[in-house]
């Protein structure tokens, strides 16, 4: 889901260092910039609803419509609700395993993908083309068809298997951008003074593609804690945090607890400074 | 020496082979599995067995043709509508940006850092009939204009309508448009703007004859990354559509886990990607355009 926009972010922190453009109009007209930032006030605007209904006092079975006072209770409360707590459980865990699987098999194929020109390569772009481009729906259904066929139970393991699936297509882009882009001089230097392919490959190609190995990994976790359609497919009993809050909503008709804002709210700030403390560094890095 | 060789040549394939095989076991196989059950019959209970069953294909379009169509004029409109939207927002960042275009792209990417079920839901909250987007349109009686304009039901409330939906998908699917746009006019040399304006061009003309065809290539990625995923998207016609408003994805769910009848399921979800599918090549086709795939795949 939020793939191309790790991408794009990615790529217009790159594009930053190019000279600011000479051409400048005479005349700026003010269009423009009314018509940008109304809508990045319209796409902000369910994230301050999200963040200023946290601190909604009310009865807390489910969010109200009104305001009735700010308050913390739903911070000190966060984890009263245990289902939740166990649904973000689940899904913090998953992302985790689901970064480290799927950073290490895609780097490895994003490597390989970069640096030769190889018989099969072609058809490797295109599975991997195909895997980004299909409809989620299509690959949940077509995951839980496998498992129903094989009779294999759903839960915890098949939503891991599934997003490390989803996610890896996404690191390998990613990392094979940043390795094509790389000078083969810097490894052979190694090699010639001595250094054995694995040492050149930790000491000298992993820290010159980092910032796109990162970039992948923060691609598949975001992914991963968020995904909704194929997950719904393939977890038996076991309960994600987006799978919690939709069930939730759907039972009330429409309305979520207040903790849902605040885990909401956190996952938010957490994400927002892993990514500016990310773009920091690797300014700092160039 | 020898062994030095064939370890360079089969490098390649060493590395390649876990993340391959992944993707072999759990996305082809996948998929032909469910190739196979879509021609299968039985019931839950008894299983299924295959019995080269064809006719599951036309049974299912007959029962859904309804969702599929409708997936399909829902995913064209909104797409339309993100086109409009997102350009000016594009082209506002990439030449008028400056110093701040990595922070703008940010700022529109922001809501990525919520859970796109909590965007959707913080929606539903927001069309609810006594919620504030109804509020702020029954202050300045607005509402009745809106009737008139079918944009809201007849009683006057926007959720269960195809106007929540729409508007759910064009919100969460917008940035997905904006940044292949603005990938293509960010490539845009600005020299060639000057050139044409010492050419005596006005400006609409330089838009019309220079940046509007360069940014052709963004145009086609966008329309690709934004079409395929709103018409398969079931979560926003199921949060702000209700029952009226059901898309494909909503009944591929539906017979999976309500109605256990996997073939039609299969089927369905075959039926999708084969109509999303040879759309996007028949269009990558027509515009004659391999950029567009490639800008949608990178």
């Amino acid at each position: 889901m939020s793939a191309i926009a790790g991408l794009a972010l990615e790529e217009a922190y790159e594009n930053d260092h190019r000279p600011v453009t000479v051409h400048k109009p005479k005349r700026k007209g003010f269009l423009l910039p009314i018509w940008g930032w109304l809508v990045i006030l319209w796409l902000s605007s369910p994230i301050v609803v999200m963040i200023v209904f946290g601190f909604n006092d009310g009865t807390g079975r489910a969010t109200s419509t009104k305001w009735n006072g700010f308050t913390f209770k739903w911070y000190q409360n966060l984890f009263s609700i245990s289902d939740l707590t166990t649904a973000l459980g689940n899904s913090i865990t998953i992302a985790i395993f689901t970064t480290l699987i799927a950073v290490v098999l895609g780097t490895l194929m994003g490597v390989a993908l970069g640096r030769w020109k190889f018989r099969g390569a072609g058809s490797v772009n295109l599975l991997l083309f195909a895997n980004i481009a299909a409809p989620e729906v299509v690959l949940g259904a077509a995951l839980l068809s496998l498992f129903l066929t094989l009779n294999i139970p759903r839960g915890y393991v098949t939503i891991l298997l599934a997003h490390v699936m989803f996610s890896i297509a996404y690191v390998v882009v990613t990392v094979r951008a940043r390795m094509s882009g790389l000078d083969p001089s810097l490894e052979e230097a190694a090699r010639d003074l001595g250094a054995g392919p694995l040492v050149t490959f930790f000491r000298v190609t992993l820290p010159l593609i980092a910032p796109g190995v990162s970039a992948g990994a923060l691609l598949a976790f975001a992914m991963s804690i968020d995904d909704y359609i194929i997950t719904s497919f393939n977890n038996g009993s076991t309960q994600t945090f987006p799978l919690w809050v939709y069930g939730a909503a759907e039972r009330t008709g429409g309305s979520v607890p207040p903790q849902v804002n605040v885990m909401g709210t956190l996952i938010f700030a957490f994400g927002v400074i892993v990514a500016v403390g990310g773009a920091v560094a690797n300014r700092k890095r160039a | 020496m020898i062994s030095r060789i064939w370890r360079t040549r089969l490098a390649p394939y060493a590395l390649i082979l876990p993340g391959w095989l992944w993707l072999v076991i759990f996305f082809v196989v996948p998929t032909l599995s469910m190739l196979s059950v879509s021609t299968m019959t039985g019931n839950d209970l008894d299983g299924f067995k295959q019995t080269f069953h064809l006719s599951t294909y036309s049974d299912a379009w007959s029962e859904y043709h309804t969702q599929i169509v409708r997936s399909l004029v829902y995913g064209l409109i909104a797409t339309v509508l993100c086109l409009v939207i997102a350009y000016p927002v594009a082209y506002w960042i990439a030449f008028r940006g400056g110093r701040y275009k990595s922070s703008l792209l940010f700022l529109l990417l922001l809501p990525f850092f919520v859970s796109f079920v909590i965007r959707t839901q913080s929606w539903e909250f927001m069309l609810d009939d006594h919620g504030m987007v109804l509020g702020t349109l029954r202050t300045f009686h607005l509402v009745g204009v809106m009737k008139t304009l079918h944009l809201v039901s007849s009683s006057g409330t926007i959720l269960q309508t195809s106007t929540a939906v729409i508007g759910g998908l064009v919100y969460n699917f917008l940035p997905f448009t904006v940044l292949p746009i603005y990938v293509a006019l960010e490539r845009v040399e600005p020299s060639l703007l000057e050139a044409s304006s010492d050419l005596y061009a006005n400006k609409f003309h330089a838009f019309r004859k220079v940046v509007f065809p360069l940014s052709l290539p963004g145009i086609f990625a966008a329309v690709l990354l934004t079409f395929v995923p709103v018409a398969s998207d079931y979560v926003n016609a199921q949060i702000l559509g209700g029952t009226k408003n059901t898309m494909i994805g909503t009944a591929i769910e539906t017979e999976y886990f309500t109605n256990l009848n996997y073939p039609v399921a299969a089927a369905l979800s075959f039926i999708l990607m084969a109509v999303l599918l040879i759309g996007v090549f028949l269009y990558a086709r027509i515009l004659g355009t391999e950029d567009a795939l490639e800008m949608a795949a990178a």
